[in-house]
C-alpha cells in the first residue's frame, strides 16, 4: 500500500446529529467516531430508533452534519457525491420504469451512452435475466431488492451504503439474498456499510460489526469478525459464530 | 384475460346504445302524450331535421369551430399558468401558505358573475372567452398540480438527490411521471369545465359560437336549434374527455387498469 492509501477510506470523526422536534432538540447520534479501510464490509447493528438510518443518510450526504465531520477518500462530505451507491429499506423503484430502466437510471442521469447495455449486464449479475422488461409491480420483493442493488452497483461506486436492504423479506429469501450479496461483493470488492437488525446476517456477511447504543447513540461495541472467507451457510452453526452472536446480543440489550 | 376485456367492452357499448335508444323513445313518447308545441318541446325527428339543415348550411360547424377554439385556447392557457404556479407553490410552502387563502377565496366568485366584466374589458371576441375558460380551468389544475407533486414519494426524491440529479432531471424523470396520474385527473375535469366557460362567455356577449347559437334559437323560437347546439356541446365535452382518457391509457399503461373502460374512475 502506498502512503496515500494508508489514510482510512471512510472516517467519521466525533459525529453528532439531532433533529428539531416538538419539545426542542432530539439528539440522535452523539460523538460517534470510527473509520473504515477500503474494501471492508461493515455491518451496523443497534436497537430500533437508535439512529442507524440517520447515520447512513449522513454518510450518503443526504443530511447535513451539525457537529463533527465525515471524510470520504480524504475529502469532507458536504452533500451527495458520485462514487456512493445507496440501497433503501424497501426497494424504492420507479413503478413506471422497467427493471432495466430502473437500473439504468444512475447512468442515464450522467448521459452515459452505454446506460442500457451496462444495466443489462448488471441485471444478469444480480440474477434477473429474463426480467429485464418487467415492471416493479410484476416483481417479487426479493427480485425488486435485487434491482435496487443493481441500481446502486451500476455506477461502479467505491462505497455501498445499505439500509436494512432485506428488512422486508422472509427469512429464507433473506439468507439467499445475503449469499448473493456476498457473491457480488467478492467479485467487485466494494467498501460496504450495511445496517441490519439481524445478528446472524451481520456475522455471516461482515468483516466487522459496529453496535450502536440507545439514543443518543455512540458506538457500544466494535467487533472484528475473523471468520474465513468465502463464507459458507454451514458457518452459522460453528461454535465461534455462536460465541460472537452471544456477544453481539448482549451488547444490543 | 384480454378476450374477456374485449367482451366486456362490447357489452358496455351495447348497454350505452340501448340506454340512448330508450331515452329517445321516452322523449318521443313525452312529446306525443303532452302534445306540447314544437317551440317548447320539439321531438327527436324535428331536432334531427334541424341538425341536418344546420350542417348543410355550414352554420353548425362554423359556430362549433369558434367555441372549440375558445375551449382549447382557454384550456391551454389555464393549464399552463396553473401548472407553473402549482410547481412553484409546491416547492415553496411559505408562499403556498400565504397565497392559499386568496386562491380559495377567488373560487367563491362565480364565473357567471365575472363573465360580463371580462366581456366589457376584453370585447365580445375570442380573447374574453379564452380568459373565461382559462379562469374556470385554473383552480382544479392548480390544486391537482400541487397534490400531484406532493404525492411524489420522499424516498424517490432522496434517491434522485443521492444521484445528484439536476432540478430539470428531477422534474422530467421523477416529478412529471409520478404526478402524471393526478395531473391528468385535473385535466379531465378542466376539459369539461372549459366547455362550460366558453358557453357562459358566449351567452353573456358574443356574435358567434354555440352559446350564441343557443341565444339565436331562443330569440327566434327555434327551439330545435337550441337542442342541436346543446347536443353539439355535449359531444364536444365528451370528445375532449375521451381524449384525456386516451392520453391516460397511453401514458399510464404501467398502472395496469383493471378495467380500461371505466370512464369515471381513472385512478384506482
Ligand atoms: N427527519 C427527521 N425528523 C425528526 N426526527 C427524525 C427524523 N428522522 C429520524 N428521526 C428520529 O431520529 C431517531 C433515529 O431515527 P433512525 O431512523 O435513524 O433510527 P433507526 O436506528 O434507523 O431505527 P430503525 O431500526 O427502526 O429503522 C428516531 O427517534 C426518529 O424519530
Ligand atoms: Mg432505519
Amino acid at each position: 500500500m502506498s502512503a496515500a492509501t494508508t489514510a482510512p477510506f471512510l472516517s467519521v470523526e466525533k459525529l453528532s446529529a439531532s433533529f428539531a422536534d416538538r419539545t426542542g432538540q432530539l439528539s440522535v447520534l452523539r460523538n460517534l467516531s470510527f473509520s473504515v479501510p477500503r474494501g471492508q464490509f461493515v455491518c451496523v447493528l443497534g436497537p430500533s430508533g437508535a439512529g442507524k438510518s440517520t447515520l447512513l443518510r449522513l454518510l450518503a450526504g443526504l443530511l447535513p452534519t451539525n457537529a463533527g465531520r465525515i471524510l470520504f477518500a480524504g475529502e469532507p462530505v458536504r452533500g451527495p457525491q458520485a462514487g456512493v451507491g445507496l440501497v433503501f429499506q424497501d426497494a424504492n423503484l420507479m413503478p413506471w420504469r422497467s427493471a432495466l430502466d430502473n437500473v439504468a437510471l444512475p447512468l442515464e442521469l450522467r448521459n452515459n451512452p452505454d446506460a442500457i447495455d451496462r444495466a443489462w449486464d448488471m441485471l444478469q449479475l444480480v440474477g434477473l435475466q429474463g426480467f429485464e422488461l418487467a415492471l416493479p409491480s410484476e416483481l417479487s420483493g426479493g427480485m425488486a431488492q435485487r434491482v435496487a442493488i443493481g441500481r446502486a452497483l451500476v455506477q461502479d461506486p467505491q462505497l455501498l451504503l445499505l439500509d436494512e436492504p432485506f428488512g422486508s423479506l422472509d427469512a429464507l429469501t433473506r439468507e439467499k439474498m445475503g449469499e448473493e450479496l456476498l457473491r457480488i461483493w467478492e467479485l467487485e470488492h466494494k467498501t460496504v456499510v450495511m445496517v441490519t437488525h439481524d445478528i446472524n446476517e451481520a456475522l455471516y456477511l461482515a468483516d466487522r460489526v459496529l453496535v450502536l447504543g440507545k439514543r443518543p447513540a455512540s458506538i457500544k461495541l466494535d467487533m472484528p469478525v475473523k471468520l474465513a472467507r468465502p463464507r459458507t451457510p454451514q458457518l452459522r452453526y460453528s461454535p465461534a459464530f455462536g460465541r460472537m452472536a452471544a456477544r453481539l446480543r448482549a451488547a444490543i440489550e | 384475460m384480454k378476450r374477456s376485456q374485449e367482451h366486456k367492452g362490447m357489452h358496455t357499448g351495447l348497454l350505452a346504445l340501448l340506454t340512448a335508444a330508450v331515452a329517445l323513445l321516452a322523449w318521443e313518447l313525452v312529446v306525443r302524450v303532452s302534445q306540447l308545441p314544437a317551440f317548447i318541446l320539439p321531438g327527436p325527428g324535428i331536432v334531427w331535421a334541424r341538425l341536418l339543415t344546420a350542417l348543410a348550411d355550414g352554420s353548425l360547424l362554423r359556430h362549433l369551430w369558434v367555441t372549440l377554439q375558445e375551449v382549447l385556447l382557454g384550456l391551454a392557457l389555464g393549464t399552463l399558468v396553473a401548472s407553473l404556479l402549482g410547481y412553484w407553490l409546491a416547492r415553496s410552502p411559505r408562499w403556498e401558505r400565504l397565497l392559499a387563502p386568496f386562491v380559495v377565496a377567488s373560487q367563491s366568485v362565480p364565473i357567471v358573475a365575472l363573465a360580463p366584466l371580462l366581456v366589457i374589458w376584453f370585447g365580445p371576441g375570442l380573447l374574453s372567452k379564452t380568459l373565461i375558460c382559462a379562469l374556470i380551468v385554473f383552480f382544479p389544475i392548480l390544486i391537482n398540480t400541487i397534490i400531484g407533486l406532493k404525492s411524489v414519494p420522499q424516498d424517490l426524491r432522496d434517491l434522485m438527490r443521492s444521484l445528484q440529479a439536476s432540478r430539470a432531471q428531477t422534474l422530467r424523470l421523477l416529478e412529471l411521471p409520478a404526478a402524471l396520474p393526478v395531473l391528468l385527473g385535473g385535466l379531465r375535469i378542466g376539459a369539461t369545465l372549459s366547455v362550460i366557460g366558453a358557453v357562459v362567455g358566449e351567452l353573456v356577449g358574443a356574435d358567434r359560437g354555440l352559446g350564441f347559437l343557443i341565444n339565436v334559437g331562443r330569440g327566434q323560437y327555434d327551439t330545435a336549434l337550441v337542442f342541436v347546439a346543446v347536443f353539439a356541446l355535449v359531444a364536444m365535452a365528451l370528445a375532449l374527455y375521451g381524449l384525456v382518457v386516451l392520453a391516460e391509457r397511453r401514458w399510464l399503461w404501467w398502472q395496469q387498469r383493471s378495467n380500461s373502460l371505466a370512464l369515471l374512475s381513472g385512478e384506482q
